[in-house]
């Protein structure tokens, strides 16, 4: 009994820095409706600070001062990063601030590689709770008791901070209407950033806090990230109670999963979080969100299926590229057939993304699953080439008809978090389940067949497979059910009113996505003769995200051009120089403010200037000034 | 009059949020080709009462019967199916598609094409859609992306979008809310000619009294929730209790409804 007590309370403890970092980024969102990513880089970089500090002040004062030193030099920089950049972002839509703060996360992670070095480093113990208390012959950290009592008492504070003080009460009306409160007059600004401070500072004391239990290493935003998310999504967004009653949960479901299901403890949360989601979307203390912003649509243009000279040009393109092995070695053939496989896949996720205006961030689930299914089909099974390359990609069909029929419920970014959830649930399977997954040392020896063995048959194999599914997805764009996706995306309640089944479209339109994704994933496990669960991983999906955005969302076929791109772009950087994600994530961020329309969108835009300067005496009319209510909402 | 068969009749229908009665025991019936106004102060509960119609929300208690069957707790895209053409106070259209494309996704669905995922949309009863813009009046603007509508053409589209299931019933919401005061007499004018002509029913709800008094048929007075007057033009504008809630006295209410008009 007394063992399972001191396990409650290891997970009370673990609660507090969950707890910290959660609130934060719940009172972010409530008032700038940002979902801010790089809440897991603050407290990281917390934890960071707080190491240097603390080991270079000594003594008890040095300790808890360099705690919290730490923590508001940290939360400069993210006032820093708020007035820099996110100020220009506020008015996007909710997937650049995602991308844009992931980009962050991405440099932060090689800036503190390169300022600490890539080794773990163990901090100090606490000064005055070095200790641990006896209870009934189980040891307890008297550091544990100290965090256990101080989450009630920071959420006391917050709480007096916005019953309380005026600038609680202009916080709390910003988040029930922002609009409102600037209207009358408040500066809006500088209330947003305090308030991005207090978010950034509570992440980076939840990170400071940490050193005395655990080390301080590159890896902790992504995993304080996923957890946070799945706390601020059970507990409600913007509901700091939420947040504390969430992260208790969270924490001691970790804590006795582990003892309860060894082999599933992670999946145990993320199922929790689904259940809470389909239930209560908005979360267990959070309050049903007026009507959702739509994700794409920065502009109007009707869209249109290519001319006969841009049919011509694309086939001419594709037919130079078959001619690549012609010129190329081998090593530039196989970097070919990844980038013609990352092409099936970002265009899958553009379907999704651009035609569904359903923006998934664990897409790479579907990718990875096409993989498993061929390596499961190839090896245990031992199949033909080609009939696990025609079967294997049926298991992301699988999944993306189970988690798609849950994910579509809702919309924008628990529309993400669902989808990162699901994507973590899988790769977690792949991770744990070491009998048949094969665990972290993945399923090897998935070699392509004779036929398809030499690096030039491969990659005409790929560029064939691309070309098939992105004619395919074309042309399923440009079909009835093409046009009842948009009109869902465009308005649910138009589309409603004239008898479109909007979760069945959308439905329908994930699992076809999942499926190619499907086909890239299987195609890959052939090019690397083998599978991971990488392959399956959070930066994969991100990976797919940016080369949708870098070609263009709002684009038909920007995906294409955006993966060469990317993947080109990625695959050389990898090769030139250690600091690839610094400079990929400033990659990212600058797509971000400064192309949001992406590379496609932009040269669009170039040609449709030309155009309507040439045409302009031909347009009916000039009633172009439009009050376009419907995007006042 | 009674050889024309009833549409839509709606019994003592009911709704209350909390201890809000929204719509309390609301009666009234349409026949085909008849044009009904729902009028009422802000709050009398038009507005909960168009949504209960074509299945956005659903009644506490009553019945709603359209053409012989029950559509209560049917959902908005099955009553529909049943032939109900709705627009709606604020457009709803698709502003990312053109003029023509926003119609003919209500054909293809009509056509129950929707999960036809090979064809081609382009050529999908492009002349359908063609003659039902020509019809509203917006046959020149056919190829123009819908974002770029000016407020008033939207309504148009809407109204063609609405006809494009070959509606046997119309819901309006506010149908002129928000246009100018010519286009407003023109879009009604419009819809009353379509209706008559194909004999479809039309219950809209309208601030607007000059559009209402000239258009409606019969005209539904709603007050906190409950109908306080039913009858032609005449005698609603004869009505006393009506004057005092919701008209206003002669010249007073000349004047202050055209400088509040769309309010």
């Amino acid at each position: 009994m007394a063992f399972y007590f001191v396990q409650f309370l290891t997970g009370l403890a673990s609660a507090a820095s969950l707890f910290l970092v959660a609130s934060g980024l719940s009172i972010i969102f409530g008032v700038t409706r940002i979902v801010n990513f790089a809440h897991g880089a603050f407290y990281m970089l917390g934890a960071y600070v707080a190491f240097t500090l603390t080991e270079r002040f000594s003594g008890a004062v040095g300790f808890w001062g360099g705690i919290v030193l730490a923590s508001l030099i940290v939360a400069v920089v993210g006032v820093i990063v708020e007035m820099v950049l996110l100020r220009r972002i506020y008015h996007a839509p909710e997937l650049f601030q995602l991308l844009a703060t992931f980009g962050l996360t991405l440099m932060v992670q090689d800036i503190v590689v390169l300022i600490w070095g890539p080794d773990d480093l163990l901090g100090r113990r606490a000064p005055g709770f070095k200790g641990a208390v006896d209870f009934f012959g189980q040891n307890i950290p008297s550091y544990d008791l100290f965090l256990i009592g101080l989450s009630p008492v920071v959420l006391g504070i917050l709480w007096l901070l916005f019953q309380r003080t005026r600038w609680g009460v202009l916080v709390r009306a910003a988040t029930q209407d922002r609009d409102m409160v600037a209207a009358l007059g408040v500066n809006q600004k500088w209330l947003f950033t305090s308030v991005f401070a207090l978010g950034v500072f509570l992440a980076a004391l939840g990170g400071a806090l940490q050193i005395p239990r655990d080390a301080v290493h590159h890896a902790l935003d992504l995993r304080i990230i996923v957890d946070v998310f799945v706390v601020v999504v059970i507990g409600g967004l913007g509901s700091i109670i939420g947040a504390f009653v969430a992260a208790v949960l969270v924490s001691e479901l970790n804590a006795f999963g582990i003892l309860i299901f060894p082999k599933i403890s992670i999946i145990l949360v993320f199922l929790v979080m689904a259940v809470v989601l389909i239930v209560r979307p908005w979360g267990l203390f959070g309050k049903p969100e007026a009507a959702a912003r739509r994700t794409p649509g920065l502009t109007v243009n009707p869209w249109r299926p290519l001319t006969s000279n841009e049919r011509w040009l694309a086939i001419s393109a594709l037919a130079v590229a078959a001619m690549l092995p012609l010129l190329a070695g081998n090593y530039a053939l196989t970097v070919g057939s990844e980038i013609a496989i990352f092409v099936i896949f970002a265009a899958s996720l553009h379907f999704l993304m651009s035609v569904g205006g359903l923006a998934s961030f664990g897409h790479a689930a579907y990718f990875g699953l096409g993989a498993y299914g061929v390596a499961f089909l190839a090896k245990a099974a031992g199949l033909p080439m080609i009939v696990s390359l025609l079967m294997g990609p049926l298991l992301g069909l699988l999944g993306a008809a189970i988690f798609g029929f849950f994910a579509v419920q809702l919309t924008g970014v628990y529309f993400a978090m669902l989808t990162l959830a699901f994507a973590q649930i899988v790769w977690s399977i792949a991770f744990q389940w070491v009998t048949v997954t094969g665990g972290d040392n993945g399923i090897l020896g998935v070699w392509p067949e004779k036929w398809a063995a030499g690096p030039a048959s491969f990659y005409w194999l790929s560029l064939g497979i691309a070309a098939i599914a992105v004619a395919l997805l074309r042309v399923i764009v440009f079909s009835p059910f093409g046009f009842a996706l948009r009109a869902t995306r465009d308005s649910l309640l138009r589309s409603e009113a004239i008898g479109i089944n909007g979760k069945r479209v959308q439905w329908t339109a994930f699992v076809i996505a999942g499926t190619v994704a499907g086909f890239a994933g299987a195609l890959f496990a052939y090019l690397k003769g083998s599978v991971f669960p990488d392959s399956l991983g959070i930066s994969l999906s991100v990976d797919a995200l940016v080369m949708v955005l870098l070609g263009g969302v709002e684009t038909v076929s920007g995906a294409v051009v955006g993966a060469i791109v990317f993947k080109a772009l990625n695959i050389w950087l990898v090769s030139q120089t250690d600091l690839s994600k610094l400079v990929l994530g400033g990659f990212v961020v600058l797509i971000v403010v400064a192309f949001p329309k992406g590379i496609v969108g932009v040269l669009e835009t170039i040609r449709n200037r030309r155009r309507s300067s040439s045409s302009k005496s031909s347009s009916p009319d000039s009633s172009l000034a439009t009050s376009r209510i419907e995007t006042a909402e | 009059m009674s050889m024309v068969p009833t549409l839509l009749s709606v019994e003592n229908l009911s709704k209350s949020y909390g201890g809000v009665h929204a719509v309390r025991s609301v009666s009234f019936s349409l026949r085909s080709g008849e044009i009904l106004a729902l009028i009422g102060p802000n709050g009398a509960g038009k507005s909960t009462c168009f949504d209960m119609l074509n299945g956005q929300n659903t009644p506490d208690s009553g019945r709603i019967k359209l053409l012989g069957e029950d559509t209560v707790g049917k959902k908005p895209r099955q009553v529909w199916r049943l032939g109900v053409g709705r627009t709606f106070q604020i457009t709803a259209t698709f502003p990312t598609m053109t003029v023509r494309e926003n119609v003919q996704v209500a054909l293809v669905s009509y056509g129950r094409q929707l999960f036809n995922l090979f064809g081609s949309t382009a050529n999908y009863a492009r002349d359908e859609a063609g003659r039902l813009l020509d019809l509203v009046g917006m046959g020149a603007y056919a190829e123009r992306p819908c974002g770029e509508l000016a407020y008033g053409d939207l309504k148009r589209l809407e109204l063609a979008i609405a006809l494009a299931n070959q509606p046997k019933l119309l819901l309006m919401d506010e149908p002129t809310a928000g246009m100018a005061p010519r286009e407003r007499v023109e879009l009604m004018r419009l819809t009353a000619e379509i209706a008559r002509e194909k004999s479809i029913g039309v219950l809209f709800t309208e601030h607007d009294m000059d559009v209402v008094f000239e258009h409606a048929d019969r005209i539904l007075v709603l007050n906190r929730g409950s109908l306080i007057a039913e009858g032609t033009p005449e005698q609603v504008r004869g009505n006393p209790q009506v004057r005092a809630i919701y008209l206003g006295e002669g010249l007073v209410y000349d004047a202050r409804h055209r400088e509040g008009a769309g309010a």
